[in-house]
Parts: structure tokens; C-alpha cells; sequence
């Protein structure tokens, strides 16, 4: 390994300045690293850690006032780092690709997949039309999509999320380049497909040689798919080496923190259960009808296929499942942002489903929702502490009492209660999803819904809201619903746990019982395709 | 605030402010400085400017002061530009707001009510307007404000139709705010900014169209304005041209001011579009 000629690139203290006015003065610090021939290394860190700022300065592709400099990026004896923009052209696509994290901007939606990976041939090569076409398909059919024909034909938006990804693998391969960056690729995928993918981008870079520097947030992914890791914080690496020494045994304090936040797979012991339910749903559906011409061609979606679940009070029930399983709807049911078509759902002996509009404004009080980006569910133009005590306020509380009580409420969602004359854009993601959290529980809900409330948080952050969750479930009596994608999240909050699929609830049962006993074939395949699933089980639950 | 001094980076939208001043100042010291009627005779017709120091801008056909007739129909343009955006922008965000939240079939009725607005075009729906309501100051500005809505009412909908759907707005709702509290007080401050922008390109058209008017001598024949004196200066056009001049440039200046501002507003009000 040792041998310099294995090696395909070498960053050497690499720096990057960010405009005035940033945050910090550098992006990147003097970043060190070596990327050897069939070989993925991940880089991983938290968002602003420079991660992507590194893949983007090696491509050079970095926007107007960020800039490099200082050191140097060696790739084939060259030194990208001063490279002219012609040379880079040259080495973009054909010596180093990349691909995003989110497939479907990357593609042009005007131009058919064929087309958009014949382009690479066409820019760099001097093959015929025919010849261009069948090494097109060819690579589809590495790439492992289904009628390689057919996905060369389709443009962007008729085919999956997971088969765009595989697409534009496959044009990130067409010239066999030497180096193939990866910028989160599995990041916006479903947990099944971000599997496949993994494995994909795995078997590719045996078959080719190929060397893989692989961006992540996320050790799962880590655990699955690295030879070696590079961990970064605030724009310096902090930590590299071999997966196993860095997972099993991390040095920096740091990767210690980062590991640690990683949620465990094995769910805590079972609470105790109360016999009272405090929400009753039963046999909820909600169907979507769009298009369609006087009856004629209507596509008929049924998002939510007469869900029945209990909620026992005090207890957390999670609701697990894909993109488009119909879970978020079926949230958005419970509190009544959308109507259901039928069913019951009986909070405290009240029928919410047959409430009407004004009724639920009124009753509203009783259950409250988090929502899951916490840059688009704060009003911009008002101060955080005027957003949470605006429900209170809605509800005939006078304004200087709902202003204290939103300093009070500061201080239970760990919040410095000075701040409530601040604007949401001064605040973190994660003190966002606090003050989210906290206009919830102004109106002192009984049942809380959380749509993925901690999906876009990074993992400390994440760890730290859950925990804070957990401790506010015991203080307040909180019965929550707990909405998310992600089963490792799952596993830690949950005392019941419901899987969705296609908007049908295919198991359900006590957390423990469901994550380690699964019963129905699509939680087996879900739980079996959490990445670094082995790694995630072997460690031991939190007690929070 | 940022937005201001992201304003007063901006050379040009500093140069459409200075000039925007001195159209303001002109309006409201015109009475100290020009104390006597601007439409009574003042002297012999048709000096030319700069040729006697009682006129520095000359006289007209009639023999009236220019230059009080310019002071004055600054207070003329701006009331018009003014009012007729503020009707304008009030019933078109109305229109647009609900039409946008509601959607459905109330956005179907106020769109099409919009777009039939919008297929006349506006100078002969203002000339309908005037020839039935009469051509005094108080019609010709609410006519055209009321051929000014529909841009804005399309404006305020589709910012309306991009934020009802934001979580913060469905926030609001699970907290139990009713409709008018969601627009007024969640959408709307978010929706504006595009609006205000706007805003200043009405008030330049309105500028425009009242003097369009008063050049087919359709306005209020009864105020001193720029477009009267444009209207007046056509019969002598081929030689002493600068009756129409004069205050042809006044209006271009007020025109460009405006925009000038209005351009400015939108670079410091949307930073990010200008970063391109």
C-alpha cells in the first residue's frame, strides 16, 4: 500500500478560504490525506465540518468566493490545486467523477438518461453514435437497472429515486475514471435502496479498481462500506485510519462523541405500559384522486389503508416506513392537517375524525405536531419567543403570560430564555427543532406527533434532542407519536413500534419484540438493510 | 438593518433616492417658492427658458410660469403615482392572497375575473373609465389604480400558492389559527417583499398613464400637471418644443427614480438573487 504509484490522489495540506462574513475564516484547515487504488475511504463529519467543501475543491468546482489557498491536490503527478481550467476539464468525468447526493437535480429533466451519459462520450471521445449507444447500455446493465434499453429511453422523473442514482453511476463510470467521489449518494434513498446502492458502488469499485472517496454523514454507511475513514470537525481531520481501529477503537474525543451518538439497533428494556389509551385509531384511510377527466383516467392513491392503532397513554409509538408508505399522512390525519375518509380517531373520547374544522381549531390544544425541517417550520419574519407563545395567544391567553410562559418553556427545551427576542435564522437546526418543540408544548398538549422531527439533525444533535424527548415524556406525561424513516431512531424512543407499507400497517408490537423477533418479511428487509446493521447491534442501547 | 445597508450599497438605487427627494421637495415647496396660482397668466407667451430671469424655464402658449407648472405637477405626479399604487396593491394582494390560499374554485372565479382585466388593455380600459366617470382628479386617480391590480393580484398568488403549503404555515394551523390569522399574519409579511418591489413599477406606469391621459387632454384640465403641459406644448411642437420638453423630462426623471428605487429595494429585500 505503501508503494507511490498505488497511490491515485494526495491532498497535502490542503486550505480553503471562505468569504468574509463566514462563520469561520478557513473552510478547510491544512487537510491531509491519500487515496490508494481500489480502495473507499470515507470522509465523514457533521454538516459544516468542510466535507463537502473538500470534494468540491479536488473537482474545483467551489463557488465564486470560496477559494483555495493553500497546498496542494496531486492526482496523476498533476497538482489540481493550480491546474488551468482547461487541464481540469480534462480530468473532470475522465479521471475523477463524482456524483450528488440528490439524483434527481443532478440530471437535466429535459434530456433522456441515454442521451445524458452518450454526452460523456461525446465530450471526451471520438466514438461513433452506435458505438456510444451500445456502450450506454452496457453500463445501464452494469449498473444493474432493470431493461437497460427502456431507463435509456426514460428521462429523469419516470424513473425511481434508487435507478436515477444507478444512472448516474453509470455516467460517473462511462470513462472509467481513476478516482470516483461520492458526495452523500445515499443520503436522499430510502434504507432498502441506499442498500442496494452501497452494495452496488462496492461490487463496482472490485470490478474496476477503482478508487472511491466516499462523503457521509453517517457510521452506519461507515461500518458498511469503508476500508478506510477520515474523520473531520470544523474544516480539519481530526482522525484517520483503518475502519476497524476507528470504529472499535476511536482516539480523538471527537470520534469518540460521533460513535457514541450512533444510535444502537438493540431497542432499551420494555417500560412499563399503561391500560388507559389515550389515542384510538381505527380503520383510518385517506385515498387521493388527481387527474383525470370527467371520471375518466383517474389514478387513485390510497395513502393510508385502514390504519387501526392504540396509543396507550404515556407511551411512544413509532411509525416506521419508506417514502410514500403513507406514514407522514397518516400523521397529518391524527392532528387533522388532512381530512381522513374514515375511520375513527378517538383522542381522550372525542371522535377527531368527525370533528369539524372549527371544533378541531378548538381542540386543537390537546395534540400538537413537530414538524420535521426546522428551517422551513418557523415563521422567518417572527421572533422565537412571539412563536411559541402565539398558540397560547390564539387560544385567549394574554400575551404577557404566554411571553413567560415562552421563557419558561425555553428553559425546559434547554434554551437560554434570553433569547426569545431572536430570529429563527440566528438559531442552529438543533436549537430550531428545540424552539419547534417548544411551541408544541405551549398549548400543554396530551398526545405529541413527531414527524421525523430529528431526521435532519446530525447525529449528536439528534442524540441530544431525543434525549431531551425522552426526559420531557416523563416530566409532562407526553404520550408521542413518533414518525421516522429510520429504525435505529426507532429503536431507542420507541416502546411500541408500527412498520408501514404502502399504506398498510404490516406489523406492529412492542419495539423489543419487533426489532429482534420480526415477523413480516419487509420489516426482516428493512431491518436487514440498515447499514452497518452488525455494527449498530453489537453496540449496547443507551440508557437515557 | 441589513437591508438597508445593503440598500445604500447599491450607487444606482442611491442616485433613484436623491432623485426621488428632489421630485419630493420640488412637490412640497412648491407654494413657498411659486406662491401665486401656477395656472394664472404670469407673463408674455412662449419665452424660451433661460432667456428671462423671472422665467427661468420660459412660459408657455398661454403665457404661464413653466417652472411653477413643473413645481406643482411634481405634488400632481406623486399624488397619482401614489394612490393609484396603494389601490392598486391593496385590491390586487387581496385578490391574490385568497385566490392563492384558498385555491379551488374561488381561485378559479378571482383568476378569471383577473384575467379579463388583464386582456383589455389598460390605456382603453382607463380611457373607458374616464369618458364615463368624468376626467376630475379623484376619478382619473382611482381609475388608474383600478386598471393597475391584476399584476400584483398574480404576484401575491403565486407567493401565495409557494408558502401556504410551508410547514410553518401548517404549524400554525395545528396550533389553531383560523384562516385570516394564517394570511394576515404568517403568509402575508412573507409574501411582500416581491410585492413592495412591484409596487414601484406600478407607481411609474401610474406616473405614465395619467400623463398619457393628460396628453389626449382627457386628464383634470383643472391642476397643474406634467402631462397638461405636454398635452398644451403639442401645438407648438416644431418650434418651441421645449413646452413638451421640459416636462417630458420631468417625468423621465421621476420614472427612472422610481425604478431606480425600486430595483434597489428588490437587490436589498432578496440578497441572494443578487449574489448571481
Amino acid at each position: 500500500m505503501s508503494a507511490a504509484d498505488n497511490t491515485i490522489l494526495t491532498i497535502d495540506g490542503l486550505s480553503v478560504k471562505l468569504p468574509k462574513g463566514a462563520d469561520r475564516s478557513h473552510a478547510l484547515n491544512g487537510v491531509s490525506l491519500a487515496i490508494n487504488a481500489n480502495e473507499i475511504v470515507c470522509v465523514v463529519g457533521e454538516s459544516g465540518s468542510g466535507k463537502s467543501v473538500m470534494a468540491n475543491a479536488i473537482m474545483r468546482l467551489l463557488p465564486g468566493e470560496v477559494a483555495i489557498d493553500g497546498g496542494r491536490v496531486l492526482f496523476e503527478g498533476k497538482d489540481l490545486a493550480s491546474a488551468s481550467n482547461t487541464e481540469m476539464r480534462k480530468v473532470r468525468g475522465a479521471g475523477i467523477a463524482m456524483i450528488f447526493q440528490e439524483p434527481m437535480t443532478a440530471l437535466n429533466p429535459l434530456r433522456s438518461i441515454g442521451d445524458q451519459i452518450g454526452e460523456m462520450f461525446e465530450i471526451h471521445t471520438e466514438l461513433s453514435k452506435t458505438e456510444i449507444k451500445a456502450r450506454v447500455l452496457a453500463l445501464l446493465a452494469d449498473v444493474r437497472i432493470p431493461d437497460p434499453a427502456q431507463a435509456a429511453r426514460a428521462y429523469p422523473h419516470e424513473l425511481s429515486g434508487g435507478q436515477r442514482q444507478r444512472a448516474m453511476i453509470a455516467m460517473a463510470l462511462a470513462l472509467d475514471p481513476r478516482l470516483l467521489i461520492a458526495d452523500e449518494p445515499t443520503t436522499a434513498l430510502d434504507v432498502t435502496t441506499q442498500a442496494q446502492i452501497l452494495k452496488l458502488i462496492k461490487e463496482l469499485q472490485t470490478r474496476r479498481n477503482t478508487a472511491v472517496l466516499f462523503i457521509t454523514h453517517d457510521f452506519g454507511v461507515v461500518a458498511e462500506i469503508a476500508d478506510r475513514v477520515v474523520v473531520m470537525q470544523h474544516g480539519n481531520v481530526v482522525e484517520q485510519g483503518a475502519v476497524k481501529d476507528v470504529l472499535t477503537d476511536p482516539q480523538h474525543p471527537y470520534t469518540q462523541q460521533l460513535i457514541a451518538a450512533v444510535p444502537p439497533l438493540t431497542a432499551p428494556p420494555p417500560r412499563a405500559l399503561s391500560e388507559d389509551i389515550i389515542l384510538d385509531l381505527a380503520d383510518v384511510s385517506k385515498t387521493y384522486r388527481n387527474g383525470g377527466f370527467l371520471g375518466r383516467g383517474v389514478r387513485v392513491t390510497h395513502a393510508v389503508k385502514s390504519v387501526s392503532l392504540q396509543l396507550p397513554r404515556g407511551a411512544t409509538l413509532g411509525i416506521v416506513g419508506e417514502s410514500g408508505s403513507g406514514k407522514s399522512t397518516l400523521a397529518r390525519c391524527i392532528i387533522r392537517l388532512i381530512d381522513p375518509d374514515g375511520g375513527s380517531i378517538v383522542l381522550e373520547g372525542k371522535d377527531w375524525a368527525k370533528l369539524t374544522r372549527d371544533e378541531v381549531r378548538h381542540e386543537t390544544k390537546h395534540i400538537q405536531m413537530v414538524f420535521q425541517d426546522p428551517f422551513a417550520s418557523l415563521n422567518p419574519r417572527r421572533k422565537a419567543g412571539d412563536l411559541v407563545a402565539q398558540g397560547p395567544i390564539v387560544h385567549g391567553t394574554p400575551r404577557a403570560e404566554a411571553v413567560a410562559n415562552a421563557k419558561e418553556l425555553f428553559r425546559l427545551v434547554g434554551l437560554d430564555p434570553s433569547a426569545i427576542d431572536r430570529f429563527p435564522h440566528e438559531f442552529s437546526g438543533g436549537q430550531r427543532q428545540r424552539i419547534g418543540l417548544a411551541r408544541a408544548l405551549a398549548l400543554k398538549p396530551a398526545v405529541l406527533v413527531a414527524d421525523e422531527a430529528v431526521s435532519a439533525l446530525d447525529v449528536s444533535v439528534q442524540a441530544q434532542v431525543l434525549t431531551m424527548l425522552h426526559e420531557l415524556r416523563e416530566r409532562l406525561g407526553l404520550s408521542i407519536v413518533f414518525i421516522t424513516h429510520d429504525l435505529r431512531v426507532a429503536a431507542q424512543i420507541c416502546d411500541l413500534v408500527a412498520v408501514m407499507k404502502d399504506g398498510e400497517v404490516v406489523e406492529h408490537g412492542l419495539a423489543g419484540e419487533v426489532f429482534g423477533n420480526p415477523q413480516h418479511a419487509y420489516t426482516q428487509a428493512l431491518l436487514a438493510s440498515i447499514p452497518g446493521g452488525d455494527f449498530a447491534r453489537s453496540r449496547k442501547p443507551v440508557t437515557v | 438593518m441589513d437591508a438597508v445597508k445593503r440598500y445604500f450599497r447599491s450607487p444606482a438605487a442611491v442616485v433613484g433616492l436623491l432623485l426621488l427627494l428632489v421630485v419630493i421637495a420640488m412637490a412640497i415647496t412648491a407654494s413657498w417658492i411659486y406662491p401665486r396660482d401656477p395656472l394664472a397668466l404670469a407673463g408674455r407667451p412662449l419665452i424660451w427658458p433661460f432667456s428671462n430671469p423671472r422665467f427661468l424655464l420660459g412660459t408657455d402658449n398661454s403665457g404661464r410660469d413653466i417652472a411653477a407648472q413643473i413645481f406643482y405637477g411634481a405634488r400632481i405626479s406623486l399624488l397619482i403615482g401614489g394612490v393609484a399604487t396603494v389601490i392598486a396593491v391593496v385590491i390586487g394582494v387581496l385578490i391574490g392572497a385568497f385566490a392563492g390560499y384558498y385555491g379551488g374554485w374561488v381561485d378559479t372565479v378571482l383568476m378569471r375575473i383577473t384575467e379579463a382585466f388583464q386582456t383589455l388593455p389598460n390605456f382603453v380600459l382607463l380611457l373607458v373609465l374616464v369618458a364615463v366617470f368624468g376626467s376630475t382628479l379623484t376619478t382619473v386617480t382611482i381609475a388608474v389604480g383600478i386598471v393597475s391590480w391584476p399584476a400584483p393580484a398574480r404576484l401575491t398568488r403565486a407567493e401565495f400558492m409557494s408558502l401556504r403549503s410551508r410547514e410553518f404555515v401548517q404549524a400554525g394551523r395545528t396550533l389553531g389559527m383560523k384562516d385570516i390569522q394564517l394570511i394576515l399574519g404568517e403568509i402575508l409579511p412573507n409574501a411582500l417583499p416581491p410585492v413592495i418591489v412591484y409596487a414601484s413599477v406600478v407607481m411609474a406606469v401610474s406616473i405614465l398613464l395619467e400623463s398619457a391621459l393628460a396628453f389626449l387632454r382627457l386628464s383634470d384640465p383643472n391642476v397643474a400637471s406634467w402631462g397638461n403641459l405636454i398635452g398644451l406644448g403639442r401645438d407648438v411642437l416644431r418650434v418651441q418644443w421645449y413646452v413638451s420638453a421640459i416636462p417630458g423630462i420631468a417625468i423621465l426623471l421621476t420614472v427612472l427614480a422610481v425604478s431606480l428605487v425600486g430595483q434597489g429595494l428588490n437587490d436589498a429585500l432578496n440578497p441572494r438573487l443578487k449574489s448571481r
